[in-house]
């Protein structure tokens, strides 16, 4: 027991969660986004997939690291507007759309994987480069971070400045609370959502181009592995407040990390991973438990 | 005084054919507060949405000091200082005051909104109209009336010279509807011109300068308001309808089946939408519920179906009526016919053979020998049947409820609900938008339930409707039960009106008197 | 008029398919050497031998299993999306019970089954029973508990079921009496595909012909409307959520038994999501999923042939069952669209 507390009150494993967090942090972000304006994606885990394909593949042919990044970020804003079209222009149901969304990601990553390298589950072919580490001035925890776990704990101010201290973040918030008072003062709804769900695009991209060239430059098949839906369950949680938000998103990244801790204890692995899902249906459930209550009042 | 605001020959039809405006001129002068008045369905919504680029008119123009403007948008209604103050608030409630005043003109500073300058604006704005609004407060956390500040704030934030309100006393209590008239007067001093829609031909009286009349989608007629009184704008709003008597036997009631006492329903934020209701239903008798939508209907047939919780007593075949327990209440007799037939009346999805079983699939009647399974020859049979005995026009029972006419849909809701056990119907709004010929059967259909022995609450709006089909009429307004008139044929449409606007009432104990009189 | 609205309905899935199966081919023309090959395969190869086309029945199974799963719970209104993680478990468990319980012949294999099924109905009950009791969103929560069935099955598997003499994590081997015969020999098409079958026309029967059926059916197409005349709206929530649930359950148990000699399963199998596409083909009637399964699963059985003989992976048909999501749903619309506005002729105003 003493073993254990001594490793996750040690620094390492605090810098160890903060950088197994940093796209569960991005995908918050952009999760936060769309639902504040009222346009839930859950398609945020495909948009993570196919930007962490795209920044392999962009950073391998322009030997670039930063250019495969800016690939990257296109890539998932570019599959976020086609749902923006589905969803909003065309009404496809928002919850079909996200599925369709993940599926074609899926699909997709894995077919221009082996169209380009022949193989189906690792990008090793391709010499894809990693995003720079950072080292700050050797300050344990915060020296050796990569730069995108830097901007992914940057952007929580940002984000929360934008939506609280800016016109089109505040359009954001209104439209998802109430569309018609944005109507009526003439503010255009379809554009704010649209807005709204390009944005989710660019944090699903850094998100995923985290994953694929943070430390490791490579991409395997379903990376991802459901942190786009965690970050769902994070925002849900933290009821679409940016701070809030975020340390839960932390808290699913400490169970992460704390897996890969744990292998040296009796624990079984598969239990630790179970944590983070069970703690998000939990938490569900008083939310709307609570909800309910006051309701009924 | 110049005339600041024209409409001319606004005309607007729906798809299904119906003129919601016709060929309406309309003209306001600078200055003036002057009201809009008109039954439901008056035209009197669909004419201001117009104005403020809601809708569009199919005919016509609109003139803004002496110039024609193109309106498409609420956004060009307010670059041309027409601003609009909802019935129902278009507020954000998570935002703050300064922030839902300002929301689609935001001043900026770079890239962030200069909070400091609008707040000091919104200020400035408050105190000047005396709106004691604080431009940090979250608008949630406001009362209705402040919250209705905050709407009129919004309209003058963008400098809106013209200032259309939509029903604003509805939601009001009487202090803060006379705080609003301080204001508006004000505004008036300030040259703004407002236009008011309402029904309370009292408040009419009280504020406005001059009042327009629609009636079914036309201009009737523009008078000042010192030279009418509120009886002859309720005669003008109604028309000069021939009454029509009924031939039905005369009613023999019997049991109470449901009774009413000192019921009261307060909504959250302290707005009494019921006031001490005080009502019976009896066997053999159609009571009629009279009033204009919005004076306490909706709450009081939410309470008699179980939806809402209440003060007071209300009781149902001798047991009090308990919430959630619609299955229950109907398994004792009552059926109910919605006013919204489309979401709580019909599964427009489903066939006319599927809606008409949703009631009688609890018991067994429908089911076949074979265990749990239903007999499709038993809900054929029985679908013919309510097609036949309730004159639905249709091909065949399994054509979807989508494709029937408002009038056969209503059939179905009613032969549905006839169907069951029924010693009491609850009837709100059966014939609104349906020809007159179903809305006849309907009626008859109603009567005829009552010959078996059935009460029925009838709750409308359609004056010619309640004198007609009722044996007696109750008057609701602003909550309050305002009239009972016991034989509605003795009734005119007139003085039936002018309950319903308010410009006259019963005094409470000749009421009660009345209601109690017969019984015991 | 009842009739000319399925045809519209279905003319409209047809156009959704055929332009995403052109858009197939175009891709194709592009990526391949040799695309002729790679599409005749696509679109033939499934019926050039008998072993090709006992492929799509034992795909189809699965799919059928998935997808009336599925069909229910949206019938009902209800997005739940778990039943990946129930067939997942179902397989998991029964597998597991039945390669290691040693109880005499029969008790075994209904012990297996039953735990299957069981786990099936758990996995889809609490996003269930949270909608009905708190009304928390069941579309996150079932999200959830896909990962939860994942990794408390691999606990299991790892630590209970495992049989550690096998190089990789599996079972322990599924004795051969308790496998599910073979129906049609030549190909291994089992007893599942029977049983699925008879579910289908269970479950047809249920939601066309009975009170409840007609009582869930009611409340996903107009909950106001339910609500007013009656219907507990929380309980048939929460028993369509249920029932979806043991039809994946018992899926994945037949899955297990009928097609595999250990459980092997490391990650989901993803058949949670093919059953949205094959409800969703179906128009969510229980008695239009096997056509539409046998549709899904010529085209996988068709794209694994293409992937073997050529050089166009197999994914491009994932990707087609996207755009095929995205084209119907959106397509439906369309056409609610022309309804719409007969609608507003013929009806009037409300």
């Amino acid at each position: 027991m003493l073993e254990f507390l001594k490793i996750i009150f040690s620094l390492e494993f605090l810098g160890a969660v903060l950088r197994v967090s940093t796209p569960i942090v991005f995908a918050t972000m952009a999760a936060l986004i769309s639902n504040r304006a009222g346009v839930q994606n859950i398609g945020i885990e495909g948009l993570m997939l196919i930007a962490s394909l795209v920044g392999v593949v962009g950073s391998a042919f322009t030997e670039s690291a930063w250019l495969g990044l800016l690939f990257a970020v296109v890539s998932s804003v570019l599959l976020s507007w086609l749902f923006s079209v589905f969803v909003l222009k065309f009404k496809t149901n928002i919850v079909l759309a996200g599925i369709a969304i993940n599926l074609l990601a899926s699909g997709l990553t894995v077919f221009i994987l082996y169209i380009l390298t022949g193989d189906k589950g690792v990008s090793s072919g391709l010499a894809s480069k990693t995003l720079p580490v950072i080292p700050f001035f050797n300050i344990p925890v915060l020296s050796g971070q990569n730069v995108l776990t830097w901007m992914a704990f940057i952007s929580v101010p940002l984000v929360s400045t934008f939506l609280y201290k800016t016109k089109t973040g505040t359009y954001i918030r209104a439209v998802g609370e109430h569309g018609d008072a944005i109507a009526t003062a003439g503010v255009s709804v379809y554009k704010t959502q649209r807005t709204a769900l390009l944005l989710c695009g660019v944090f699903s991209g850094l998100g995923g181009a985290y994953m694929s060239m943070g430390y490791l430059s490579m991409f395997t098949k379903d990376m991802i592995a459901g942190r786009g839906f965690i970050a769902i369950a994070a925002d849900a949680m933290g009821m679409g407040r940016p701070v809030l938000s975020t340390l839960i998103a932390l808290l699913f990244g400490a169970t992460d990390a704390l897996s890969n801790q744990l292998g040296s204890f009796n624990i079984p692995n598969e239990l630790v991973s179970l944590i983070p899902y069970v703690v998000t249906i939990t938490a569900l459930a008083m939310y709307a438990a609570n909800n309910k209550k006051k309701q009924n009042q | 005084m110049e005339t600041v605001l024209e409409m001319n020959g606004i005309s607007k039809v729906y798809p299904n054919g119906v003129y919601a405006n016709k060929d309406v001129d309309f003209s306001v002068r600078k200055g003036e507060i002057h009201a809009l008045v008109g039954e439901n369905g008056a035209g009197k919504s669909t004419l201001m949405k117009i104005l403020f680029g809601l809708e569009q008119a199919d005919t016509g123009n609109i003139k803004l000091n002496g110039e024609i403007v193109d309106i498409t948008k609420p956004g060009d209604a307010i670059d041309l200082g027409i601003g609009m103050v909802h019935q129902h608030f278009m507020l954000v409630d998570s935002l703050t005051v300064a922030e839902n005043t300002a929301l689609g003109t935001e001043i900026t500073k770079g890239l962030f909104i200069d909070k400091e300058t609008i707040n000091k604006k919104v200020k400035e704005i408050s105190d000047l109209y005396n709106f004691a609004l604080n431009p940090n407060d979250l608008v949630g956390d406001l009362s209705v009336g402040s919250k209705q500040r905050v709407e009129i704030l919004k309209t003058l934030y963008r400098s809106a010279k013209v200032i259309i309100l939509d029903e604003p006393t509805a939601v009001l209590t009487p202090q803060e509807t006379k705080e609003l008239f301080e204001r508006l007067l004000t505004l008036k001093e300030e040259g703004h011109t407002i236009i008011f829609i309402s029904h309370k031909l009292d408040e009419i009286k009280q504020i406005t300068d001059r009042v327009t009349i629609l009636r079914r989608g036309e201009m009737i007629c523009t008078v000042n308001t010192k030279d009418v009184t509120e009886r002859e704008i309720s005669n003008l709003m109604i028309g000069d309808e021939v009454d029509l008597l009924s031939k039905k036997s005369d009613p023999n009631p019997k049991d109470t089946i449901l009774d009413l006492a000192g019921v009261s329903y307060t909504l959250p934020d302290g707005y009494k939408a019921l006031n001490d209701i005080y009502l019976k239903v009896r066997s053999g008798e159609i009571v009629g519920l009279a009033g204009i939508e919005g004076n306490g209907q909706k709450e009081l047939i939410d309470i008699i179906t179980g939806f809402l919780p209440y003060e007071g007593s209300a009781k149902f075949m001798g047991e009090p009526i308990i919430k959630d327990e619609i299955a229950e209440l109907r398994s004792r007799g009552l059926c109910y016919i919605p006013s919204d037939r489309m979401t709580k009346g019909a599964i427009l999805s489903m066939s006319i053979e599927e809606n008409l079983i949703a009631n009688r699939v609890r018991g067994n009647v429908l089911h076949s020998n074979l265990p749990f399974i239903l007999s499709k020859e038993k809900i054929a049979k029985y679908a013919d049947e309510s097609i036949e005995n309730f004159d639905i026009r249709t091909d065949s029972r399994t054509t979807p409820m989508s494709m029937l006419s408002g009038g056969n849909m209503q059939k179905v809701v009613v032969a549905r609900e006839f169907s069951d056990l029924s010693h009491m119907v609850v009837a709100d709004q059966p014939t609104r938008g349906i020809d007159v010929v179903a809305a006849d059967s309907i009626h008859r259909m109603l009567v005829k339930k009552r010959e078996e022995g059935a009460g029925v609450l009838l709750v409308s709006a359609d004056l010619e409707e309640l004198i007609t089909v009722s044996d007696s009429i109750v008057v609701i307004y602003s909550g309050e039960i305002v009239a009972y008139l016991p034989k509605a044929e003795e009734v005119t449409q007139m003085q039936l009106g002018d309950y319903m606007l308010g410009a006259n009432r019963m005094d409470a104990n000749t009421i009660r008197r009345n209601l109690y009189g017969k019984t015991e | 008029m009842e009739k000319r609205n399925n045809f519209f309905q279905v003319a409209t899935t047809l156009i959704a398919v055929t332009i995403s199966l052109l858009l197939a081919c175009i891709i194709i023309l592009f990526v391949s050497a040799e695309p002729m090959n790679a599409i005749s395969t696509l679109l033939f190869g499934p019926i050039r031998s008998l072993r090709n086309f006992g492929n799509i029945i034992e795909l189809m199974t699965t799919f059928m299993f998935t997808g009336l799963a599925i069909s229910i719970m949206f019938q009902a209104g209800q997005f739940n999306v778990s039943v990946e993680g129930a067939f997942f478990l179902g397989g998991l468990i029964s597998g597991g019970l039945i390669s290691t319980l040693t109880l005499p012949g029969p008790i075994t294999f209904i012990v297996a089954v039953t735990g299957g099924v069981l786990a099936g109905a758990i996995v889809t009950s609490i996003p269930g029973v949270l909608k009905a009791k708190f009304g928390a969103s069941e579309l996150v929560s079932s999200l959830m508990m896909n990962y939860v069935a994942l990794y408390f099955g691999l606990f299991l598997l790892n630590n209970v079921f495992r049989d550690h003499s096998f190089g990789m994590l599996a079972t322990h081997k599924i004795p051969k009496k308790y496998k599910l015969p073979v129906i049609v020999p030549g190909t291994r098409i089992h007893l599942g595909f029977i049983l699925v079958v008879i579910l289908i026309i269970v479950v047809t029967l249920f939601l066309f012909r009975t009170k409840t059926g007609y009582q869930i059916r009611s409340v996903g197409e107009n909950t106001t409307f339910s609500k007013y005349t009656g219907v507990k709206i929380g309980k048939t929530v929460f028993l369509a959520q249920l029932l979806g649930g043991i039809i994946a359950g018992l899926g994945g148990t037949s899955e297990i038994l009928g097609m595999y000699s250990r459980f092997q399963w490391t990650s989901l199998p993803q058949y949670g999501w093919d059953g949205v596409i094959v409800a969703l083909l179906a128009g969510e009637k229980p008695q239009n999923v096997p056509l539409a399964a046998f549709f899904l699963a010529y085209l996988r059985i068709g794209s694994d042939l293409m992937a073997r003989a050529t050089d166009v992976p197999t994914e491009l048909i994932i990707i087609i069952q996207a755009v095929i999501i995205l084209l119907v749903t959106a397509s439906a619309l369309l056409s609610k669209f022309k309804q719409r506005s007969t609608v507003k002729e013929v009806i009037g105003d409300a």
